[in-house]
Order: C-alpha cells, then sequence, then structure tokens
C-alpha cells in the first residue's frame, strides 16, 4: 500500500534517527520504541481491563484489519474470560484513525471489529453472544495529530454489552 | 417543525434582451478579472419603509436585499461589487432610467437597479440589470412574496443576474446541509444543521443526542438522508425537513451508511456492511424494494450515481486499496478509473455529467480533485493537510467540502470547517458557519 508503506518508512526513518541522535532524546526513543511495532500500537496507555490480566482492546496497522501476534493473544485471554463468564455478552466496537475518508472508515471499523468477533468466535464464543459496531473515526482515545496517537486509534475494543 | 421551502413566489418576467449585449463571463476558465458590477440599493418609499419596520424589523430592506445580492456576486469571484459610495446616481432615478456616463464614470460595466414596496403583508420587488457599455437593459423582474422571504429574493435576484451574464444557471437560492460539531475530539457532539448557501438562517434539525453523519439532499424534493446511531444503531434514515418526520430505509441485519439519493430521488443508494464486508445497495423509495448492486468481498462505499441514472461511480479497496471505480447501475461491467499515485475516496458524480470529483490521499496530504468519467484529465483542485468529501453546486460549477486542522500532541488546535473551491482551481473561500463543521451537501435551486 503506497500511503502505508511510506508512512511506515518515514516512521523507521524517524526511529532511526532517534535513536542515533540518543542521550538528550533517550527518553522519547524508548518511549516510541516501546510503545509501536511497525505502525501497531503496543503500549499500554489507553487499554482497560475486563478483567484482571484481561485487555480489552487490540491494535491494527493502517488501513489493516489483519490481528497482529499480540493481538491474538489478547483475543484468546477475552475468549477464555468470556467461557468463564458465559453470561455476559459483549460488543466489539471497530475504530479506525482520522488520515482516512469518513466512509470508508466506517467500513473499515467494521471489518476490525469483526476480524476480533472472528477470532473469537473460532476460540469457541457463540457468534450471538458477540455483537458489532464500527465508529469509524468518530471516537478517537488520543486526540493528537500524530503516528502515535493515530496509532491508538486504530483499535477494536470489546467492551461488556450487559 | 418549520417549513422553510413552502415558499410562494410569482415571478413575472418583464423583459429580457438577448441580442447585443457586450457583457459575457466565461466560467470555465479562473476568473482573474471579476466583472465590475454596481448593484444600487433596491428603492424603497417611507410609506413601505414604515411596513417594513413593522413586519420585519428591518427599516430598509430594499438596501439589504442589495447586500444580498452583493455578497452573492461577490463570494462567485466572478464579480466585483464596487463601492456605493461611489455611486453618483440616486436609486430610485437609477432604477427608471440609468445615465449611463456616471455608471461608466466609475468603472461599472453591468448595474442592478430595483424598487421595493411592502403592502398588505406583501413584498413586491422589481429589478432591473442594465448593460452599461451598451447602454441598454438587459433584464427586467417582478417578484411578490411574504416579506419575511427577502433574503431569498436576493438570492433570487443574485442566480437571474448570474445566469444572464454567464449564461449558466446560478446556485444562490440554495441550502447546505451540513453536520455541525461542537466539543472535544475524543467526545465530538454533531447535529444536523442546515443553512442557506451564504451562511445565514442556520437551523439545526436533530438535539445532538445521538451522532450523525453524512446528510445529503434530495436533488428533487425536501427530503434529505443521512447516517444516524439512534440507539447506538448505525443506519439510514429519510427525513422530510419540511414536516421534521423521520424513518429508518430499510430493514437491514447491520450497520448502512454511506447513502446518497439517485438523482431522480426515486432511490437510495447505500452500503450496507455484514460480517466484515461492505457493499453497495439500493432501495426505491416508492415500493421498498430493496436490490444488491455489488457483491465482492472488499469494501465497496461512497456510491454516486450519474446524472442520468445509468451509472454509478464508488469506492472500493478491491484491488487491495482505496480506488475510484464506475459501474452500470445495475452492478455490471465495473471499471476502475482512478490510477494516479494515492489512494482515492468519496467520489461523486457531476451534475453536469462530465466529472467526478475525489479526494486522494498521498504522501500525507488530501486533495480534492475532478477527473473525467473514464479516469483521465485528472486536475487536483486543493491541496491540505486534511479535507475530504466534496459536494457539487447545482451548476456544477463549485465545489463545497470539510477541512480539518492538525492538533497538537496535547490534542488542542482541532477544527472543522467547510470550504468552496470552483471548479477551475480559483476562489477556494471558507464557507461561514455557527460551530465547526463537515459533511457538506448542497441543495437543488429551489426557485426553479
Amino acid at each position: 500500500m503506497n500511503f502505508s508503506k511510506s508512512f511506515r518508512n518515514t516512521f523507521l526513518v524517524i526511529l532511526l534517527s532517534l535513536i542515533v541522535s540518543a542521550c538528550a532524546t533517550k527518553k522519547t526513543t524508548t518511549k516510541v520504541e516501546g510503545q509501536m511495532q511497525g505502525d501497531v500500537y503496543t503500549g499500554t496507555d489507553t487499554v482497560k481491563y475486563l478483567a484482571d490480566g484481561v485487555p480489552d482492546r487490540v491494535f491494527f496497522a493502517t488501513n489493516e484489519s489483519i490481528l497482529t501476534t499480540k493481538s491474538r493473544d489478547t483475543l484468546r485471554k477475552q475468549a477464555n474470560w468470556l467461557r468463564e463468564n458465559s453470561n455476559i455478552n459483549v460488543v466489539v466496537e471497530g475504530h479506525a484513525d482520522e488520515r482516512g475518508t469518513r466512509e470508508y472508515n466506517l467500513a473499515l471499523g467494521e471489518r476490525r471489529a469483526n476480524a476480533a468477533k472472528d477470532y473469537l468466535i473460532t476460540y469457541g464464543i457463540s457468534a450471538d453472544r458477540i455483537s458489532v459496531i464500527s465508529y469509524g473515526k468518530e471516537r478517537p482515545v488520543d486526540s493528537g495529530s500524530n503516528p502515535l496517537s493515530w496509532s491508538k486509534n486504530r483499535r477494536s475494543v470489546t467492551v461488556k454489552a450487559n | 417543525m418549520f417549513k422553510i421551502f413552502n415558499l410562494t413566489f410569482f415571478i413575472i418576467l418583464l423583459s429580457i434582451t438577448k441580442a447585443n449585449s457586450l457583457i459575457e463571463i466565461d466560467i470555465t476558465r479562473g476568473n482573474l478579472d471579476p466583472l465590475p458590477i454596481a448593484v444600487s440599493p433596491l428603492f424603497q418609499d417611507d410609506n413601505s419603509k414604515k411596513n417594513s419596520k413593522n413586519e420585519l424589523k428591518i427599516e430598509n430592506v430594499g438596501s439589504e436585499i442589495s447586500s444580498v445580492v452583493e455578497n452573492n456576486l461577490k463570494i462567485s469571484g466572478l464579480f466585483n461589487p464596487l463601492s456605493k459610495e461611489a455611486f453618483l446616481q440616486k436609486p430610485d432615478i437609477a432604477h427608471l432610467k440609468p445615465r449611463f456616463e456616471d455608471w461608466a464614470l466609475i468603472k461599472a460595466q453591468a448595474l442592478i437597479t430595483g424598487k421595493v414596496t411592502i403592502e398588505n403583508k406583501k413584498l413586491k420587488v422589481e429589478f432591473r440589470l442594465w448593460d452599461i457599455l451598451a447602454g441598454r437593459e438587459m433584464m427586467a423582474l417582478a417578484f411578490t412574496t411574504v416579506p419575511s422571504n427577502w433574503r431569498r429574493v436576493g438570492h433570487i435576484i443574485s442566480d437571474k443576474v448570474y445566469e444572464r451574464l454567464t449564461g449558466e444557471k446560478g446556485y444562490f437560492d440554495t441550502r447546505i446541509i451540513y453536520v455541525s460539531e461542537e466539543g472535544a475530539k475524543t467526545a465530538r457532539v454533531k447535529k444536523l444543521a442546515i443553512m442557506d448557501q451564504d451562511g445565514f438562517n442556520t437551523k439545526y434539525l436533530t438535539l445532538g443526542n445521538e451522532l450523525v453523519l453524512t446528510p445529503r439532499f434530495n436533488p428533487t424534493s425536501q427530503m434529505v438522508t443521512y447516517l444516524s446511531y439512534f440507539k447506538n444503531l448505525p443506519r439510514v434514515y429519510l427525513l422530510d425537513i419540511e414536516t421534521g418526520t423521520q424513518e429508518v430505509v430499510g430493514d437491514f441485519p447491520g450497520m448502512t451508511f454511506a447513502p446518497r439519493f439517485s438523482p431522480d430521488g426515486k432511490k437510495i443508494i447505500m452500503s450496507f456492511a455484514k460480517d466484515g464486508n461492505s457493499d453497495i445497495y439500493t432501495m426505491d423509495l416508492e415500493n421498498r424494494i430493496v436490490e444488491r448492486i455489488t457483491n465482492h468481498p472488499s469494501i465497496d462505499t461512497s456510491p454516486s450515481y450519474s446524472p442520468d441514472n445509468k451509472f454509478i461511480t464508488f469506492n472500493s479497496d478491491r484491488s487491495g486499496f482505496q480506488q475510484i471505480y464506475v459501474m452500470k447501475s445495475d452492478g455490471s461491467n465495473v471499471k476502475r478509473i482512478s490510477f494516479g499515485k494515492g489512494l482515492y475516496g468519496t467520489p461523486v458524480w457531476s451534475p453536469r455529467g462530465d466529472l467526478i470529483a475525489f479526494t486522494k490521499l498521498h504522501k500525507g496530504k488530501f486533495y480534492i480533485g475532478v477527473m473525467r468519467t473514464d479516469g483521465s484529465g485528472e486536475r487536483l483542485l486543493t491541496e491540505n493537510y486534511y479535507q475530504e468529501a466534496p459536494s457539487w453546486s447545482p451548476n456544477g460549477r463549485v465545489l463545497i467540502f470539510y477541512r480539518e486542522t492538525k492538533s497538537n500532541d496535547k490534542g488542542e488546535g482541532f477544527s472543522a470547517k467547510l470550504w468552496s473551491i470552483d471548479l477551475t482551481g480559483y476562489n477556494e473561500r471558507q464557507v461561514q458557519t455557527e460551530t465547526d463543521a463537515s459533511d457538506p451537501s448542497w441543495s437543488s435551486l429551489l426557485s426553479n
């Protein structure tokens, strides 16, 4: 993908230059390095927990709905928790960052939410316990206009429905 | 609710002279030399001024109407309304018979004069357009309507002048429906709002209790279609702005979005998302029959009909990323038309039929552009940090869209505003709104 590729490259360059410039910016370096892999958010700033050790959200690369290894790990934890709490139903909310057209982002959010839902189903959770809703780019958690903020907003969040 | 369209106008064409005018405006090119025009305040006698004050709380509605005209002509970028301080002739005398040499002296090439009376709760307006160089009347019209319609009279005069001098229909007696935005970026409150094309008479159609997006006018009636998250179920709705009644469009077991009317106003075309896949559907508003138009595992959205209803342009990522496609309106003959560098979205067919306007994202910048319907002749009109969702003026000469500013790392500095730009790429300007605004849609001409 043109945009995401060039975006990723730019980001890598920034990352490298940060590492090279060391000392003075060391703090920033660790922070950014620790919070993004490619352009997928890997930090925990915005994460909430459905139960102890069960994160409520997973993150996506620009324009993507592919689940990363870490996302699959999170979703397996959610599936276990849902199995143990069979009275709880959930809504999976799909979100996009602000760097895309509104209508496409609504579709993309729906695709992301369904990627998470499908994974929960694969791990034995009944489809009728999971509904999905896409908010597109309408409900960011981080209001900054920078790659890190955008990475936190490209997400699907599992919330209790009852 | 309120009635905003149910307004009666009686328009009488007094005269129109087609032959031998010396002035005309070419709007196919960027107009860097706008036509100097004098808009004389419409004359009003003392009795009318008294009635005007009683009826409208405005004493001199004649000059108010001329200000509406002046402002419209100015924002079109095609006219340069001259300062009234330089006018030598009084409005009433000029209206009877202008002294052309006086107007030529201040370099006016065209002159608008007129007369207003308010009597028995009726507003009567008469106006004339004069060709100063040829020394003759080009057009004369008279209107009768209710006094509260005075701004619309100004818009209709503007349209008549625009049409007479450019040879194309105007776009001033129109409205913009849009989404009004307030509050923090992470908890934005959005309401449907409608206003006159020049930013006046704003009315809010929803209260902000639920998220609303992408309103679009029916080109043939007073209906609007939009996306509402009412009860947290994102669905396409149909709203009658005259009566305020609204209903869900169709009975879909999931999100419907990206709605638009067909040009004949008989169908709504939209996306329906199910199991992570969005396809394009139509619903016939008369018999409620739903038809599936695309059937592809990719995202298909942002559909827009050609003005003859025969084709549909839409946005799809079936190639791996967002591009623009055209197909027949039954869904056959799908062809990709965007091949430039970057991502393309929000295609919208021009009311003239020859162009498709779009949003393009390339190297972190957003562009509003146009291309021919086969994808050739791509022309980018404006570049910015973020902008999207162009909507055509009914004459296909101007695009309105929204633009967002970048936030700093604390999330401050964000704004969303409406902007317009001529098809020529000139005359870019912000459209005034009471609040932040996005997702504009331009109505058809109201007086047709």
